[in-house]
């Protein structure tokens, strides 16, 4: 593993980061791939099939510490870098074309298989001060899952169950697999980008059969501001002198 | 001999020391734990994934809406992630008036959790005094952005304004009597620079106060004391931060150890605790009100002596002038732009993280260039304190359940965002 962007960022961050990189890169050699980030963060892939192994490193290695698991996140990559308006060509139907584009899904996959699901873990170790980011890849998309860390770091027990929750990644071994933040009996796993932001049912108080029931919803899913992507040159790593990631 | 079973209790929703949405499943025997399972999401409102359908800057209100009694902090986050992709900091004098609310809004939190902690113990006058200086704060609140609570004040590149010269005054009504009036406008005579500088001096006085009140209380002690204990390596296996970590002995302060924005220059200590039991925590948060209202008289001075921009000058994230806009077709155009679309954000992804009133609240964002966040995460501290409220309280009585909820200083709108 190189070393990262922020390494040459200077001061006391920067000899901290570089030292990471460097025990990062002794734990894990070639295995470890090295993430874009900004300066004052590290970054790294690990693969899924190794995470316990590589987890356990993490924690106890005397050069890591990572006493502490931060955060763990799902990410979705279904729609990454897809925007919902061209900005470079002409405009013949002008805004509209912006609307309801939440049905009409471009068949291609823009992600590779095995690259649509992955985990994040924001891992910090309190003895030596510094945060390591960790991206695992769940090599299954129809059935995403990793192994479950709950084992190395406590704390990781709910944040799996929000993962699994909201994302429907299935992590193996943990203890205590249910959903977290939804309702009793919800159907589906919301965050997931081929979710629709309004939902599936809506629920309302039935009067005449004296309970709550819940219907398809009746709303129309409508886009007021289009997603666009704009290429800006302040941020070109080609035309400015500034590292891709710096 | 008779079958003895242990049974099941419901606790909450519905229960004033639930600290809002809370379900507790407990498992009893007789009258005490032997499991707790929360029931969590009562409250979700899928922030985050609204987040993801709209414009960077339309997030911001929803932010102060997740931790709702530390509204600026929540903000603060968010806006520093977007920053950091962006690669721009904000000028000096926008990063001196974030502290300083930061620091504002730490005490109207734990003003709010002393208040809150001490009525779910018990101790029902605490809670009118903190709220009798909460009061006050709010009002800064008011002034700088126009609204009490969800201010909505924080902008990536600086904060949406400058503070106010003048702090608004209480009118006569037939509520209040003409003395009390006349009284509150006195401290508002000035600018509100004025009104908190008075705050600071009067503060310390009021802190003493509730610690009378609650220190020494042999009732408050036995309510805490030695209840909940958490070891200091435990609480870091647990993902503890802020004072729920401090109040088990590990002295670990964002502010401190990754400072941002200007708090490597201001001056002020970390209370650390030392058994890691609720009294233990109560005591550190007590402290840390002493030491937020040291940070924040020395923002006052600074902010006082050092005029200058709060905004970075950069067209691509403020809008233009008001005066521009109205005048000119290009700025009107330029408004329209930057209030609808938005501006991109360079592809990339980042944490950021502060140290808020509860812990170390994180914005994990990711950008693939458009100008909405492609995912957005919020690390909430009350998240992984509750997790572990299953370890906390077993073995501990149903009355500890309380004073637990209350230290943990749980609040919903994070927790299940």
């Amino acid at each position: 593993m190189t070393a990262p962007a922020g390494a040459e960022h200077g001061g006391a961050d920067g000899s901290r980061l570089a030292t990471l990189a460097g025990a990062v890169a002794r734990a894990f050699g070639d295995a470890a791939i090295p993430l874009d980030c900004r300066p004052g963060e590290l970054a790294c892939a690990l693969p899924a099939d190794r995470l316990l192994e590589f987890a356990k490193t993490l924690r106890d290695d005397p050069a890591l510490r990572f006493e502490t698991c931060i955060d763990v996140s799902g990410v979705d990559f279904l729609d990454y870098g897809r925007a919902e308006w061209k900005t470079a060509d002409a405009t013949a139907t002008g805004f509209s074309r912006g609307v309801a584009r939440g049905a009409a899904r471009p068949e291609e996959a823009v992600e590779p298989p095995g690259r649509r699901f992955a985990v994040v873990y924001q891992l910090l170790s309190v003895s030596l001060n510094h945060r390591l980011r960790v991206r695992v890849y769940c090599p299954d998309d129809a059935q995403p899952m990793v192994d479950s860390v709950t084992g190395i770091w406590a704390s990781a027990n709910w944040f799996e169950r929000e993962a699994f929750d909201l994302f429907g990644i299935l992590f193996r071994g943990h203890p205590d697999l249910r959903r977290i933040l939804t309702d009793y009996g919800f159907i589906g796993h919301p965050f997931r980008k081929d979710f629709p932001l309004i939902g599936n049912v809506e629920v309302r108080y039935d009067p005449e059969k004296g309970r709550i029931v819940y219907e398809p919803v009746s709303i129309e899913p409508r886009v007021l501001v289009p997603r666009v992507i704009r290429h800006d040159n302040r941020y070109d790593p080609q035309l400015t002198n500034a590292k891709p990631n710096g | 001999m008779a079958e003895i079973r242990n049974f099941t209790m419901n606790f909450g929703p519905q229960h004033p020391a639930a600290h809002g949405v809370l379900r507790l499943v407990l498992e009893m025997d007789g009258e005490v734990i032997q499991k707790a399972d929360p029931h969590v999401g009562l409250l979700h409102r899928g922030t985050e994934k609204l987040a993801e359908s709209k414009v960077f800057n339309q997030s911001i209100g929803y932010m102060d809406r997740l931790d709702y009694v530390s509204m600026m902090c929540n903000e603060h986050a968010y806006v520093m992630a977007i920053e950091r992709l962006l690669g721009i900091e904000a000028p000096l004098r926008a990063q001196y008036v974030r502290v300083l609310f930061d620091e504002i809004t730490r005490i109207l939190n734990h003003l709010m959790w002393l208040g809150a902690h001490g009525l779910d113990i018990g101790a029902m006058t605490v809670f009118l005094y903190a709220f009798r200086e909460r009061e006050d704060l709010m009002d800064c609140y008011e002034a700088v952005s126009g609204t009490r609570m969800h201010a909505t004040y924080y902008r990536p590149g600086g904060v949406y304004r400058d503070l106010p010269d003048s702090m608004p005054k209480h009118q006569y009504s037939k509520w209040r009597s003409k003395k009390d009036v006349d009284r509150l406008n006195e401290r508002r005579s000035g600018s509100m620079l004025d009104f908190i500088e008075d705050f600071t001096r009067r503060f310390p006085a009021c802190i003493d106060e509730y610690e009378t009140l609650l220190t020494d209380n042999r009732i408050w002690k036995q309510r805490t004391v030695n209840i909940a204990v958490v070891s200091p390596e435990r609480a870091l296996q647990l993902g503890f931060t802020g004072p729920m970590l401090r109040g088990s002995g590990v002295e670990w302060d964002l502010r401190k150890k990754q400072p941002y924005e200007a708090y490597d220059r201001v001056d002020f200590d970390v209370p650390v605790g030392t058994n890691g039991d609720c009294y233990d925590r109560y005591l550190v948060r007590m402290e840390e009100l002493r030491q937020s209202n040291r940070i924040v008289a020395q923002c006052v001075d600074w902010l006082r002596s050092n005029p200058g921009p709060v905004m970075i000058d950069d067209r691509k994230l403020r809008p233009p002038p008001r005066e521009q806009m109205k005048g000119d077709m290009e700025s009107l155009i330029h408004h329209f732009k930057f209030m609808t679309e938005g501006y991109c954000v360079p592809e990339g992804e980042t944490y950021a993280a502060i140290e808020a009133p509860k812990g170390e609240l994180g914005v994990y964002l990711v950008s693939d260039g458009a100008n909405k966040p492609y995912r957005m995460k919020v690390r909430a501290p009350g998240f992984a304190h509750l997790a572990s409220m299953q370890e906390m309280v077993q073995g501990h009585m149903l009355a500890d359940v309380v004073a637990v909820i209350g230290s943990q200083d749980i609040v919903f709108g994070e927790i299940d965002r």
